[in-house]
């Protein structure tokens, strides 16, 4: 049979193969190009995602600490956002999503490690902690 | 034209219709030929994959922080250690940073190699402030006797700056690599990857910067 390759019609379908599955082997396609419009909204929102929190704590505007605490780390997942989007240019299509796929991976495991290893810890931090007739019997 | 297709017509007897040949099929799921790999084509692909695997150690040594950030052993904690200001200069060194790289990748797309020179030349120079001010910081803790073996605290916290201040003097040697070979060979493709690439890099250094002041400066002076 058949020499595949030399079927037009094949040939054809194999070029419209490549071009729908978008492999990202185009040296354009791969990582998006920021402007300069871009890279300035993303400077000016990041100043300002930076500024608010520092101070925040330095003035201590908050008089509840859990109340500044929750309200710095919201400003830095806003911030973390904003560099994505704006000076790592992440979106949904380059390399055919493939880094939006990679990214959502390593958040999902980044969640699972940091929340599992504090919440562990914090439990076995607890649960050997001496009681206070156990720390009467110390030497 | 015999045996092969003669099996698929079999086949494709078989299966429901989906109004696909069964050459059709057989390219939906696999890779029948090898196509073409221009040469850089999965770089960026790659290279991002590494950022996230990077990502991983990260939240390692935040994790690890996160454990171990109250245990001072009776030394001192991150109120008597931290300056804020001082902190504060640094984060905007890396930020000025930032966009200069952006000004650096602007300048490389309308193929000025001066531009980009410079640009990058600019970046350096922050990266290399924000590198002497954490350097100043470090000498400056060991000096006062808190250096890492001095508690769980100080350790985790060496471990986790000390990581990305590393990351960002790699970043700085393939930065001025960088300078020098666009020099050498101008802006071809190669080198315009590898400016994506520490583009990439650079502005992730960037990223967890962001958490490393959040959580380990900011929440620490709470």
């Amino acid at each position: 049979m058949a020499d595949t390759q030399t079927r037009p019609e094949e040939l054809a379908g194999k070029h419209m193969h490549a071009s729908a599955h978008s492999h990202g082997h185009d040296e354009h396609d791969g990582a998006a190009h920021g402007s300069m419009r871009e890279y300035v909204i993303g400077f000016l929102l990041s100043v300002v995602l930076t500024a608010v929190p520092f101070w925040l704590v330095m003035s201590g505007a908050i008089a509840d600490k859990q109340a500044t605490a929750l309200v710095i780390m919201a400003f830095a997942i806003v911030q973390i956002v904003v560099h994505m989007i704006y000076f790592l240019h992440m979106n949904t299509k380059s390399e055919g999503g493939w880094t939006m796929m990679a990214l959502i991976f390593t958040v999902i495991i980044v969640v699972i490690a940091l929340s599992g290893s504090l919440w562990v810890m914090y439990h076995l931090n607890y649960n050997m902690m001496p009681s206070m007739s156990e720390m009467g019997q110390l030497p | 034209m015999t045996a092969n297709t003669a099996d698929a017509r079999t086949v494709s007897a078989q299966v429901p219709d989906h109004g696909l040949s069964q050459e059709q099929l057989q390219e939906a799921f696999y890779d029948l030929d090898e196509h073409d790999h221009p040469e850089g084509g999965s770089t960026m692909l790659g290279f991002w994959i590494y950022l996230m695997s990077d990502c991983l150690i990260f939240a390692m040594l935040f994790a690890a922080y996160g454990v171990l950030g109250g245990n001072f052993a009776a030394g001192p904690g991150p109120k008597e250690l931290f300056e804020l200001p001082l902190i504060a200069l640094n984060t905007a060194m890396l930020l000025f940073s930032s966009i200069t790289y952006g000004f650096a990748m602007l300048a490389m797309e309308k193929g000025s190699v001066k531009g980009t020179q410079l640009w990058l030349l600019v970046t350096g120079f922050f990266g290399l402030c924000f590198l002497g001010i954490e350097i100043y910081e470090f000498t400056h803790l060991i000096m006062e006797g808190a250096g890492p073996w001095r508690s769980g605290f100080l350790t985790a916290f060496f471990s986790l700056v000390g990581t990305h201040g590393l990351h960002v003097t790699f970043g700085l040697i393939w930065l001025v690599t960088l300078v020098i070979q666009v020099g050498m060979k101008g802006l071809i493709p190669a080198n315009k990857r590898r400016l994506m690439c520490l583009s990439l890099f650079w502005h992730f250094l960037d990223v967890i910067w962001i958490g490393v002041f959040t959580f380990v400066y900011l929440m620490g002076m709470l």
